[in-house]
């Protein structure tokens, strides 16, 4: 019976893209980062799902769209271990591993609080410089080192 | 020094970090601000009109900015007081500097917000210099820094340099560290605890492998050295003000401390000083923070006619 209670959580889709593995506070970050309230495609999700790996998952499932490993990589800044997978006619097609992207746009907000970015209307941009044991960004803008802990993202809404 | 400047420099076309340079590039500039020391005024810019945008209060860079557009033969206009302008009005960065492109052949901008400059440089059409954007970068003080102790020791390998002061907020030492670290010094940095030189810094040293040492002893680190660089504590950059007076008068160097210094031992301050430097010491040979000062005008000329497009002169 436990394979089919997972199954029923959260649809099967026929065709298109399943974020699974995604740490559940992070849901709504990664719905914003990726666009989703703002696309007209089927999206499921569940959330505060069981998982040995996170403690509680969130698991998002959305039909027929297909991402470029520009726009997905995105979400590697908030859930390094989520798991892409593609899918067609009900089956696993590929999976796709997240990386880091060497430069980051328009994502992260800069932690320095005298950083122009925090204070006209530009877009940060950050170049990443290390990904471990600690995520650290590099601003552009003023030069300074945004680490995990003080990470934030923009939000798109 | 190279008496010809031939070698094509690759310089973008703005100058925003001290980052962007690399040794050859550093050489080259202090190469050219060479050659207009031995000949001060060289109208090669006639045509051309530089904008001097200073969004917070300074004397020396503006004024020697200016002064260097002036002997290049260039005209100037701008503003030294943000009350007079748009700003006031909530006009953005971004539309100051797109409008004062249209107007200007190269734009020199001092602004308190840090990564102002690198944001001006993308929104603007002609080049740009960044004279300070907040605590973070200040290339063209580090380039007279430079040019002022290749001028005073004939080299820039193999120095020992003392960096006293406000290590942790200053960024002429900052920058200044990054740059001679193209020259195998050895440092040596006095501080007290709360202002040592941040830890990001030291590691790129030692990845590097050059030598530094720390102490909160001034007295001690002046003997063996070539170049004392005094810093002052600088209000402005504390949001804490309890540790601000904790720390302000912490060095105040005096005559009797530099007798027994190296013949070639110079003392370098990127000014204002307020006490760090005793009055007594300014006759003394030691003493070449104004003489430093002075030089701006050469290494901002350097600057000027290569973002103007001349690579030789």
């Amino acid at each position: 019976m436990a394979p089919m209670e997972k199954h029923l959580k959260v649809s099967a889709i026929k065709d298109g893209t399943v974020l699974d593995h995604i740490p559940a506070n992070q849901l709504f970050k990664v719905i914003d980062i990726l666009g989703l309230s703002k696309i007209p495609n089927q999206i499921t999700f569940g959330t505060n799902l069981d998982s040995k790996l996170l403690g509680k998952k969130a698991i998002v499932k959305i039909t027929d769209k297909y991402f470029e490993d520009s726009d997905i990589n995105r979400i590697a800044l908030i859930a390094p271990q989520a798991k892409i997978n593609i899918i067609h006619n009900f089956e696993v097609v590929e999976k796709r591993i997240l990386s880091t992207p060497s430069k980051i746009e328009g994502i992260a907000k800069c932690m320095n609080p005298a950083c122009i970015t925090n204070h006209q209307d530009v877009i940060t941009s950050f170049i990443t410089i290390a990904t471990s044991p600690e995520l650290k960004l590099l601003c552009r803008y003023c030069e300074k080192v945004t680490d995990e802990k003080n990470l934030k993202i923009i939000s798109n809404q | 020094m190279n008496k010809s400047n031939t070698i094509a420099i690759d310089m973008s076309k703005h100058l925003i970090s001290i980052h962007d340079f690399s040794k050859e590039e550093i050489l080259n500039v202090l190469s050219m601000a060479s050659r207009f020391e031995e000949n001060k005024n060289s109208a090669i810019f006639s045509d051309k009109v530089v904008a001097s945008l200073f969004f917070e209060p300074s004397t020396r860079t503006r004024l020697s900015f200016e002064t260097a557009a002036n002997r290049l033969g260039a005209r100037v206009i701008g503003f030294s007081d943000v009350g007079n302008t748009s700003v006031t009005k909530g006009e953005t960065l971004k539309d100051t500097i797109k409008m004062v492109s249209n107007y200007a052949d190269l734009i020199v901008i001092r602004h308190p917000l840090e990564g102002s400059a690198r944001y001006a440089s993308e929104v603007s059409s002609v080049p740009v210099i960044n004279a300070g954007d907040g605590a973070n970068q200040h290339p063209t003080q580090t380039l007279l820094d430079l040019y002022s102790i290749l001028k005073t020791q004939g080299k820039l390998e193999n120095l020992k340099i003392n960096l006293v002061g406000d290590l942790k907020y200053g960024r002429t030492v900052h920058s200044l560290l990054q740059a001679m670290s193209h020259f195998s010094p050895k440092f040596r940095f006095t501080a007290p605890k709360e202002l040592r030189m941040p830890e990001e810094y030291k590691e790129q040293l030692r990845v590097k492998g050059i030598e530094f040492e720390e102490s909160e002893n001034l007295e001690d680190g002046i003997e063996d050295m070539d170049i004392v660089y005094m810093t002052r504590v600088q209000r402005e950059r504390f949001t804490d003000a309890i540790e601000y007076e904790r720390v302000k008068n912490v060095y105040s160097l005096r005559r009797y401390m530099i007798e027994n210094a190296r013949p070639n031992m110079k003392i370098l301050h990127p000014l204002p000083r307020i006490n760090e430097i005793h009055q007594d010491v300014d006759c003394s040979d030691h003493a070449y923070y104004f003489d430093q000062a002075g030089n701006g005008v050469y290494t901002r000329m350097a600057i000027v006619t290569l973002l103007l497009g001349i690579k030789e002169f």
